[in-house]
């Protein structure tokens, strides 16, 4: 057996040098950044560090990042921020349909405030039309919120594309969402066309509870968070100073290796899709098949269920993920996959994969070796499966 | 992955009368692949009792832990007596089953119950 960890999309496990930092943060350096006296000075200083090292990561100022506790604070604080602040210029927003259900449901809450929403539909790989979001632009939109890519699917979305549609076509404060991207692949603000950005240093290699809102200069939000003065009164509470540390050199480790992580990532991503795709029948990838993240296998599997899936390649040592309305929590079917308009039977045999750092062709053999049989064993048990 | 019970990870890995009857005396289906479980029970009625019970099951660990467990608990039992099972006594067997996994229960010995039914109804008409 052989312990296989293909759940990167989950989260990642934290590189050394992270650790390292984040410790006498822990420990001796427990001040608080806001105090006056010596123990906060030296946090006080890290935090700033932390928020020069996210700032190079995606090309923005420093004073243009604030620190939230996750990806999906970040993206609510942009949603319901701008929608917030804005709102006697225009009570619309565009959201697409496969975004993450942090953005979706923001969205909602600001339907039930007597907002409107329009969500751009996609193509069945999941692509959103930038001809699209231009048909949903009205003079009272406010906020556009796209995804660079789906973490669910992997598909990458032309957010330049979509971005100038929105600055040409409109009023409106252009949101992306960078969680999948982010640390992964090069995202440039400037070169993105961007007002705002989510990032969250759990998806490359940096700690949980550390997340980042890049909020282009002279764009304002309305605080999800009132309270003191930090986060220059954007997102008030005593900043999680390891969290932030971690973060930082986790960003700047991303930075450096990004090509080299990225070079790694797409034989074994590729040889995966090829094997499936090639050993078992009636097997589909979803997402785009080139235009996806570097690491990410997407399928679903006709005739079986995900959970059962999951279960017995967890029994075999590999970890992974699936889409299935039975492995969510509220027994809901993705969102996603109903979107790109696979049929709800076979979304619910929905199998994800996402693979990083350390996965090797070995771990992708091994899987190929515990798979098919397992697929076999579900397919003679399931009442949808007709052998010819 | 839902904590499941030793004894529905047991059911689920080593599921106790998977397959079909061909010649079945009743056969019962409950759930659809939309919602994510599906079953569909064979049973063999021998002098009112059921002398063989098998399944097929689209569905999560919970979905292929029910339909093993209802089809132990049925088989061998009298028509009357495999009428009276409940989704709470397979719950109980299984030892427990995730709040949000209960459904599963209901599917199993629902999916029994109509394959009962189609036993009778063919038994009345022949």
């Amino acid at each position: 057996m052989r312990d296989v960890y293909f759940d990167y999309g989950a989260t990642t496990p934290l590189r050394p040098e992270v650790v390292e930092a984040m410790l006498p943060y822990l420990k001796e350096q427990f001040g608080n950044p806001l105090s006056l006296h010596r123990y906060g000075e030296v946090p006080r200083e890290a935090v700033e560090e932390g928020r020069e090292k996210v700032a190079q990561l995606i090309g923005a100022r420093s004073n243009e990042i604030y620190f939230t506790a996750s990806g999906s604070e970040a993206n609510n604080m942009a949603v319901k921020g701008i929608a917030l602040m804005n709102e006697k210029k225009g009570k619309h927003l565009v959201v697409s349909a496969v975004e993450h259900l942090s953005v979706i449901n923001a969205a909602q809450t600001m339907e039930k405030l007597g907002f409107e929403v329009t969500r751009v539909p996609v193509d069945k790989h999941g692509v959103v039309d930038p001809a699209d979001v231009e048909k949903a632009l009205r003079d009272d939109t406010t906020l556009v919120s796209i995804m660079h890519a789906n973490s669910e699917i992997g598909t990458i979305q032309p957010i330049g594309e979509i971005a100038q549609v929105v600055k040409e076509r409109s009023k409106a404060y252009f949101h992306t969402d960078a969680v999948a991207t982010a640390g992964k692949l090069p995202v440039d603000v400037k070169e993105l066309g961007v007002d705002l950005l989510s990032l969250a240093g759990n998806q490359f290699y940096g700690p949980k509870g550390a997340g980042a809102l890049y909020i282009k200069r002279g764009s304002r939000i309305m605080p999800l968070i009132d309270g003191g003065v930090q986060e220059a009164g954007r997102r008030a509470g005593t900043e999680n100073v390891p969290a932030i540390v971690g973060l930082g050199v986790a960003a700047e480790l991303a930075a450096a290796d990004m090509e080299e992580r990225r070079a790694h990532l797409v034989p074994l991503r590729d040889r995966l899709i090829e094997r499936l795709t090639s050993e078992i029948d009636d097997i589909y990838l979803t997402g785009h098949p080139t235009q996806r993240l570097p690491g990410h296998v997407s399928v679903v599997v006709e005739y079986i269920e995900g959970e059962a899936m999951l279960l017995l390649l967890s029994m075999q040592g590999v970890a992974a993920s699936s889409g299935s309305t039975c492995t969510s929590r509220a027994l809901k079917a993705s969102h996603v996959l109903t979107a790109l308009g696979i049929e709800p039977g076979l979304a619910n045999g929905s199998l994800l994969l996402t693979l990083g750092r350390d996965s090797s062709m070995e771990d992708v053999d091994y899987f190929m070796e515990v798979f098919p049989p397992i697929v076999d064993r579900l397919r003679q048990m399931s009442p949808l499966y007709k052998e010819a | 992955m839902p904590t499941y019970s030793e004894k529905v990870m047991d059911h689920f890995a080593n599921p106790r009368n998977v397959g079909e009857i061909e010649d079945a005396d009743g056969v019962g289906s409950e759930g659809n692949p939309v919602c994510g479980d599906m079953m569909e029970f064979y049973i063999k009625v021998d002098d009112g009792r059921l002398t063989d019970v098998k399944y097929k099951t689209f569905g999560c660990g919970a979905a292929i832990a029910c339909s093993s467990m209802v089809s132990e608990m049925a088989k061998g039992k009298t028509v009357e007596e495999a009428k009276k099972i409940t989704n709470a006594d397979v719950a109980a067997e299984l030892e427990g089953l995730p709040k949000n996994k209960l459904h599963c229960s209901n599917l199993g010995a629902d999916a029994l119950h109509k394959a009962i039914e189609d036993y009778e109804s063919k038994a009345r008409e022949g």
